[in-house]
């Protein structure tokens, strides 16, 4: 064994022993720099994971608002707003849920803030309250009419459009601008208190659209009009025509 | 000959030499490593183990009404700098005109809401898109890290480590979604964490408590009855990018084929 270790030459020794050097030097330095949790469950420092996870709340969470203010949790879960938790409009409230006497939450009162949701957008979902600020009772707050925890507005709209804003505009530039919605819809008296539990009806049949636009029909002048019996009988009218925007050439 | 012979074996040594000290680049890790088990915590809270959870989202794009109280509740929650530039989560507004022409502008991530633009063009369809960090289940950002700084944890949720992030951007690159950015004081990249703080605490993310209107569902991606899952049963999902084969954890309902 001896023997054979003599037998290296001299450069080979020397170039082993720097090798283990580096090596030594290696593992002493990555033992010193890398933490000791690095590795632990992947690539990555364990002791991070419990950082991030003691970072400081900013929003007390809707329980939390809960907790005390049940007097108005009472108003909002019957109204409207029952899905808009406190902190939308109050802003971020954890230190005031530690304080409540020192910090007190943001109450927005200005006319801005509510258009936030509810101006007129056409990129909003139909069917979403809307309104045209510029138009609808200017510089007053909304406030002045509206509970912001019960939303109910101070008196039935009278118009569709309150509500029915994306239809109303499509309509007012279209062909069907002077017709009335109840000229095609039914609409029941409770329609406007609970819009879903009384839905409006809609025409369900080619004839009903056949009033205005059936060949024989000669009360209309002027009225685009077709043979009912020839003009695609296999569909319906709305199935190819938009009624509140009629497309047709 | 001989000679040779005896030269070749030699040879065989030194190689042999060779291989076990490269071999012992790999020590450190085994000497350092230490015997926990597997199935501990990361989290030092012991109402939260983090082996007990999948986090994932859902968006409800025919909910959503564009009023950007998430984009504003993130920065407020995660201390995210107020220059329009630096985003964990932001709205999208997509208008789709005939002919494959697609506008989307999100004017400051949507913070301050979006104002009607007077253009005289009505889009074919138009509705706006929540976006943030997708955490993906193969996340190409944290692949990219050069030192273990952005990785996946336990419970789902990619997360970095600020502390351990040299700043080098690559994962900033490496997103395909545009979650990730450099943060302007501390250098380091930073991202949506699902709010983990909150999570840990057992709240919902920044962004789905203030949605007024609930377009955001949040919960566990496995167990067998969560918000999520009943959501996911109910509704035709999609997510972004699908070819990219990340697999992202935020899901989209009612996704329209324009979305990229």
């Amino acid at each position: 064994m001896l023997k054979k270790l003599k037998s290296i030459p001299e450069q080979v020794i020397r170039l082993a022993v720097i090798l283990v050097i580096i090596v030594v030097v290696f593992v002493i330095v990555r033992a010193e720099l890398v933490p000791d949790d690095f590795g632990e469950l992947g690539h990555y420092r364990k002791g991070a994971v419990d950082e991030i996870a003691s970072l400081e709340l900013k929003y007390a969470g809707q329980e939390t608002c809960e907790m005390c203010h049940d007097d108005i949790l009472e108003t909002k879960s019957n109204g409207y707003h029952r899905s808009v938790n406190c902190e939308v409009c109050h802003g971020p409230s954890a230190k005031h849920s530690e304080a409540p006497d020192e910090f007190l939450p943001s109450a927005p009162r200005k006319r801005d803030f509510c258009p936030v949701c509810h101006e007129y957008l056409p990129s909003r979902p139909t069917g979403f309250p809307q309104i045209v600020s510029a138009s609808h009772n200017p510089v007053k707050p909304c406030i002045t009419c509206h509970e912001p925890h019960n939303p109910v507005p101070p008196e039935t709209p009278h118009e569709c459009s309150a509500c029915h804003a994306e239809i109303s505009r499509v309509k007012s530039i279209s062909h069907h601008a002077y017709l009335e919605c109840k000229t095609c819809h039914e609409v029941p008296e409770q329609h406007k208190l609970d819009p879903r539990g009384n839905a409006a009806s809609k025409p369900a049949t080619r004839e009903f659209c056949g009033k205005c636009h059936a060949e024989e029909n000669e009360d209309y002048p002027g009225v685009p009009q077709i043979d009912l019996a020839e003009h695609e009988p296999r569909y319906v009218c709305w199935q190819c025509h938009y009624p509140h925007m009629p497309e047709a050439k | 000959m001989k000679k040779v012979i005896e030269n070749s074996i030699e040879r065989k040594a030194f190689f042999k030499l060779i291989f076990l000290s490269a071999f012992s680049i790999f020590l450190p890790k085994s000497l350092t490593a230490k015997n926990s088990s597997p199935e501990e915590s990361p989290v030092q809270d012991e109402n939260y183990n983090a082996y007990d959870h999948k986090w994932g989202m859902c968006i409800d794009i025919d909910k959503c009404i564009g009023c950007g109280r998430c984009a504003n509740a993130c920065k407020e929650e995660n201390d995210v700098p107020r220059e329009p530039f630096f985003f964990r989560t932001w709205v999208e507004r997509y208008k789709i005109f005939g002919k494959g022409e697609v506008v989307i502008d999100s004017p400051n991530g949507g913070v301050d809401g979006f104002h009607n633009e007077h253009s005289e063009r009505n889009p074919e369809r138009s509705f706006f898109v929540p976006k943030l960090c997708n955490h993906c289940e193969n996340p190409p950002c944290t692949q990219v890290c050069p030192v273990g700084a952005t990785f996946k944890s336990v419970d789902g949720v990619i997360l970095v480590d600020k502390d351990y992030c040299i700043g080098c951007s690559y994962c900033i690159q490496a997103c395909p979604y545009g979650a990730r950015y450099l943060h302007p004081v501390t250098k380091t990249a930073e991202k949506c964490t699902f709010c983990y703080h909150r999570l840990v605490n057992d709240k919902s993310p920044a962004c789905v408590e203030v949605c007024p209107t609930q377009a955001r569902i949040f919960g566990e991606m496995e167990k067998k009855s969560s918000p999520l899952v009943r959501f996911r049963r109910m509704e035709k999902i999609g997510v972004l990018k699908p070819a990219l084969n990340t697999e992202p954890k935020v899901l989209y309902a009612h996704l329209d084929m324009e979305v990229k």
